[in-house]
């Protein structure tokens, strides 16, 4: 099934679109600009934005259901930005409609959440103001119909990530991951960046609208340069690998900014640049099966880490990773993986976020204590946090019948079907999913308490909780309302095409079933060794494996290794060249002329004017004599 | 109405003026006053031009030396146009801010802004004029006001740094006037008038040598890469305020120049000279980046990230296509508005604790946050963020050139992550962290500073999303610039079906 045409759209919330970045645009900078007048409803005029974001979305879904499905892609132009370059509109299609409703939804329960989290803090208006400033950017990336204002708002959802995980400022910790999120990130925008540059010099047109039916009139060549150069930017903004150092050290930000930013929906904007240009993915093989393969990569390397991770957010990090890892591999697949990829996405977008702001509750419990070797036996006194938090965690490792149930099997039998090796490998990873994350809440939610003298542990309040409840239903539900009868398939078709033949579920195929065996396997040898057992004070050292594990498979030490310790060497000798190389030799060929430097230095300063005005004559003496000459 | 010549005059008279006032303060009103009536005037000027008229319009021409065929004659196209509000822009921004810079040493403070008023018409008289003679006499004049802010306003190593800044422009200008008159005989038609003068050298070879002698001038002003070397010393030295318009400004004129007369009077040797200025703009991008991450002085850093801008501008100009030219012109504007934000702020900030070392700062965020933000603002802009107005001209270049030169713009393309090394550093470690002892009784900006940095983050805010009025002015002088070079832009590989067919 072809993707539909698009069409020109007037009225109505669609018509209206621009509304939904309007509102929480507009959020930001009455609280950036209000300054301390607003401290006091901050945080309420942050929710209130985000929420009305929200409904016009909901509006314009209803509205877009309304048309017939190959009517679903509407154009709403808005002003000419790069005049011969690039006009702005938005494009509400079923994809970008999806995203909208994510962002927006869990984006406000994100926010509500945040009332009580950062309640303390005496920046808390300041975190709404970024939060907003996060909505409207990722709504607009999303929301684009062409490659500069997703670019406008894919470079603006960094700069929201960069001043929220760098929110604590004056913690240098905080600091430099936000740093190095943000130049991580710009490695990632570099490509993407030469990838528009190759649309534009291919198409001379940077609009969706004109490129993607043109897209098949390119050589192979040229789709797959685009291609992979897309998929930088992917790997980029989504911690895929070679780029994913940054996102645990990203958990440096408070943990609602975890969640919504670093788990729900930022993270996932690198799976919706493939799947948004599936038109070009679709015209070059070796672009899709290296996306295939980053991703197989990615979601093994994340889960890896997951299971050596003490430091409940960064395990959950770790998870992320992988989860992504899923949906760039189906992502990769073309139009058979893309209603998988989304839908793995969106179930993603509720229960990671509830597992992070599960974590963020129990944190907000135990004096910020992110160390789960001194959490233990806390079901009792968080019992909803402990609930929501379960619901999550059969979720995302794939429990029947719950929400990462039906996604991920989605991705992995089509995977299994695509090509045997990735399937089998994604296999492998649902496995030491179903370990790591058996791990995380043994060490928190059971075994024997072992919390620090100070700590305290209760429940959070209402304003936190409910949140967690909102998203557990969707854990819960959304998967099987999503993929039975291939009901999300048949809606996003018209944005990104669908299979001829549409996949059946079979709850009993043999790589369903293999998979709930290793989860089940992972999760009681997770049982064996964390709940059953007891749990060190102290990590034990563990082998070769647990440390590279730990290390996050040494990819700060191969950063390091390979771009900062020669940059900062080129750095310096840059510098001294600079100083001695170029400066010396003008400074040399001055104090040849003039003498020594220092003369020169001392004569000049009393006698340049004189001597400015005697170049100056004497050059208007020069004109005149080639005058002269000349005329003669 | 001759708005030019009334534009100069204002200044030249408000100069005058400021130095017959008795009483400093009323001195800094009075040129405060008169830089925003000449804004007021040239906006009055601007809204009247046509973008699609004539190509030069308000012009005026008179003769000057009748003998040697020299006129006084000013005029603007879209590219001048933009330059020339870019400078009246920034001159009250820069006033406003250099409130008490003036007053820390013996010099006479109305002398100070009496020589920001003679700049601001030499600034203007340098993108209006006709005359290439003319021209090269502002081109050079200019040098004397900016020569005593530094030497006579500046930091301790002033005298070395105004030096420094005096001989090497003089020397390209010494180059320049050389080919100017060469120029003039070899076109052999008794005129200065760029018009004229446009299309009478057609031996290539004694193009080249034409060539040069502008393009050297030219690239010690702007400067390019390798003839840099004075700027990070004038920049450092100079007053916050002088360095904001002679990174701003006056080093435009050298890429101003290059898009101007090199391109047009000698088309051929431009071409033929592509590759190595192309090459050298590369350089420098690069380099330039380099070396401003491993600044220990802030303001050093700030002229080093403008070497890396100047390699993006001259690398738009040469690439010789619409976007290219046109992004390149509007990088001219927007550096100018960019670069000015961070060298005003950083110098409120080295005002107040009285170090340009980097070192000497920390957490500073946590007791000035006004200042912190703004600062913050300005860097981004500094590094092309989208949303501020120098990623559209960077973007520009960028895209322009590729569709030329792939290896080159792909190389330059690197500069987006070494900006956001060099800023983003910078920020840390003046900026977060736990505060420095030094720095904990540091006031936030006060009513006048803000007043200085809110109409530059506006301007880099409302171009950021909305180029338009400026790209429209542009457009239509890039494109017959281009023309008389005889170049057309290359077409697409794969053509789309557009809007309306």
């Amino acid at each position: 099934m072809e993707p539909a045409e698009f069409i020109q759209h007037s009225g109505g919330a669609i018509g209206v679109a621009w509304l939904m970045i309007a509102f929480p645009l507009v959020g930001a900078a009455i609280l950036l600009l209000g300054g301390r007048r607003t401290d006091r409803f901050g945080h309420l005029v942050g929710v209130v934005m985000a929420v009305a974001s929200f409904v016009v979305a909901a509006l314009a879904f209803v509205q877009l259901l309304g048309f017939q499905p190959g009517e679903r892609r509407r154009l709403i132009p808005l002003y000419d930005f790069i005049p011969g370059m690039a006009k702005v509109g938005l494009l509400v299609d079923p994809l970008s409609i999806s995203f909208c409703l994510l962002i927006t939804f869990v984006g406000s329960l994100i926010h509500v959440y945040s009332i009580g989290y950062m309640a303390h803090d005496p920046n808390r208006r300041r975190f709404f103001a970024y939060l907003n400033l996060f909505v409207a950017a990722m709504l607009l990336l999303v929301l684009a119909d062409n490659y500069v204002a997703l670019f406008v708002g894919w470079e603006g959802v960094g700069l929201a990530s960069y001043l929220l995980i760098g929110f604590w400022q004056h913690k240098p910790s905080a600091a430099t991951a936000a740093k190095k999120a943000f130049i991580v990130n710009r490695v990632g925008d570099f490509g993407l960046l030469i990838g528009i540059f190759t649309i534009f010099a291919t198409f001379h047109s940077l609009a969706f609208a004109q490129v993607f039916p043109a897209a098949h009139g390119a050589s192979q060549g040229t789709l797959t340069a685009i291609g992979l150069l897309l998929l930088v930017g992917a790997c980029g903004k989504s911690a895929q690998l070679p780029l994913q150092s940054w996102l645990l050290d990203a958990m440096e930000g408070p943990t609602p900014v975890s969640a919504l930013i670093h788990a729900a929906t930022m993270v996932t904007a690198g799976v919706y640049l493939i799947v948004r240009s599936g038109a070009v993915f679709q015209g070059a093989e070796t672009a899709q099966l290296v996306v295939t393969i980053v991703g197989v990569a990615t979601l093994l390397a994340g889960a890896i880490i997951g299971t050596a991770k003490d430091d409940i957010k960064k395990a959950l990090a770790g998870s992320t990773m992988s989860q992504i890892g899923y949906m760039v591999l189906a992502a990769g697949i073309g139009p058979a993986g893309y209603a998988f990829a989304i839908a793995h996405l969106i179930t993603h977008g509720f229960f990671k976020a509830d597992l992070f702001l599960g974590a963020g509750s129990v944190m907000h419990g135990m004096n910020d204590e992110v160390d789960m070797r001194k959490y233990g036996g806390l079901r009792k006194v968080m019992p909803i946090t402990f609930v929501t938090f379960l619901i999550g965690y059969l979720a995302i490792i794939g429990f029947p019948l719950l929400s990462g149930y039906f996604t991920k099997d989605g991705i992995i039998e089509t995977a299994m079907e695509h090509n045997a090796v990735l399937g089998w490998l994604a296999v492998i990873g649902a496995g030491v999913t179903g370990f790591y994350m058996s791990r995380l809440v043994f060490m928190t939610f059971f075994g024997a308490k072992r919390w620090e003298a100070t700590a305290h542990p209760h429940e959070s309040p209402a304003v936190m909780t409910w949140p967690l409840i909102i998203l557990s239903l969707g854990a819960i539900g959304l998967g099987a309302f999503l993929i039975v009868g291939n009901r999300f398939m048949t809606f996003l078709a018209p944005a990104v095409g669908a299979p001829e033949e549409l996949p059946t579920f079979n709850p009993f195929s043999l790589t369903g079933l293999v998979t709930l065996a290793l989860v089940a396997a992972g999760a009681a040898f997770a049982w064996f060794r964390y709940g059953a057992a007891e749990v060190p004070a102290v990590a034990p050292r563990g082998s070769f494996l647990t440390t590279f594990a730990r290390r996050d498979l040494y990819g700060d030490a191969l950063n390091e290794a390979l771009f900062m310790r020669p940059g900062q060497w080129l750095t310096r000798l840059a510098v001294f060249f600079d100083n001695r190389g170029v400066d010396g030799l003008v400074n040399g060929l001055a104090a040849g002329i003039g003498g020594s430097s220092g003369r020169l230095r001392r004569i000049q300063t009393g006698f340049v004017r004189s001597y400015a005005l005697s170049i100056f004559v004497g050059a208007a003496l020069l004109a005149g004599a080639w005058l002269v000459v000349g005329n003669l | 109405m001759p708005w030019l010549s009334t534009l100069m005059g204002v200044s030249v008279l408000g100069a005058l003026g400021v130095t017959l006032v008795r009483n400093d303060k009323l001195a800094k009103q009075f040129t405060l006053v008169v830089s925003l009536i000449v804004l007021a005037l040239t906006v009055a000027m601007a809204v009247q031009f046509s973008p699609n008229g004539d190509k030069f319009q308000f012009a005026e021409t008179y003769d000057w030396i009748p003998a040697f065929g020299v006129h006084y004659g000013v005029a603007v196209d879209g590219i001048a146009l933009v330059l020339i509000l870019l400078s009246v822009i920034l001159v009250p921004i820069v006033v406003l801010a250099s409130w008490h810079d003036a007053e820390k040493g013996k010099r006479s403070v109305r002398t100070y802004f009496s020589l920001l008023l003679v700049l601001e018409a030499m600034m203007i008289g340098v993108f209006a004029a006709t005359d290439v003679f003319l021209f090269y006499v502002f081109f050079e004049a200019m040098l004397i006001p900016m020569y005593f802010m530094i030497g006579s306003y500046g930091g301790a190593q002033r005298s070395y740094a105004a030096v420094k800044f005096l001989l090497y422009s003089l020397f390209g200008g010494l180059l320049m006037l050389v080919a100017v008159i060469a120029l003039y005989s070899i076109a052999g038609k008794g005129t200065f008038m760029f018009s004229d003068l446009v299309g009478t050298v057609q031996d290539v070879t004694t193009q080249k040598w034409l060539f040069l002698g502008f393009f050297i001038a030219f690239a010690i002003k702007a400067p390019l890469w390798p003839f840099h070397t004075w700027l990070p010393d004038a920049a450092a030295q100079a007053p916050a305020g002088a360095a904001v318009l002679l990174v701003g400004v006056l080093d435009k004129v050298g890429t101003y120049g290059m898009l101007r007369f090199c391109l047009e009077l000698f088309p051929d040797a431009a071409k033929f000279f592509t590759p190595l200025v192309i090459t050298l703009s590369v350089i420098g991008i690069v380099y330039g980046a380099i070396v401003a991450i491993g600044q220990t002085d802030m303001k050093r850093l700030i002229a080093y990230t403008s070497v890396s801008h100047f390699g993006f501008i001259a690398m738009g100009v040469f690439a010789m296509t619409t976007d290219a030219g046109a992004g390149a012109t509007l990088y001219m504007v927007n550096h100018g508005f960019s670069t000015g934000a961070l060298f005003l702020i950083a110098g409120f900030l080295i005002h107040r604790r009285g170090s340009q070392f980097i070192s000497d700062y920390g957490g500073v965020q946590k007791v000035a946050p006004i200042l912190a933000g703004t600062f913050l603002v300005a860097g981004l802009s500094s590094l092309s963020l989208p949303g501020l107005s120098t990623f559209v001209s960077e973007f520009m270049v960028l895209t322009g050139t590729y569709q030329r030169y792939v290896v080159p713009s792909v190389i330059a393309a690197t500069g987006v992550i070494l900006a956001a090394i060099y800023i983003l550093w910078m920020y840390q470690r003046t900026m977060n962290g736990p505060t420095a002892e030094s720095v904990k009784s540091l006031p936030d900006l006060n009513a006048r500073e803000k007043w200085v940095v809110a109409p530059l983050i506006a301007l880099l805010l409302v171009f950021g999303f909305y180029p338009k009025p400026l790209l429209d002015v542009i457009h239509p002088a890039v494109k017959d610039t281009l023309s008389s070079v005889s170049v057309t832009d290359p077409g697409a590989a794969v053509p789309v079906a557009k809007e309306g067919q």
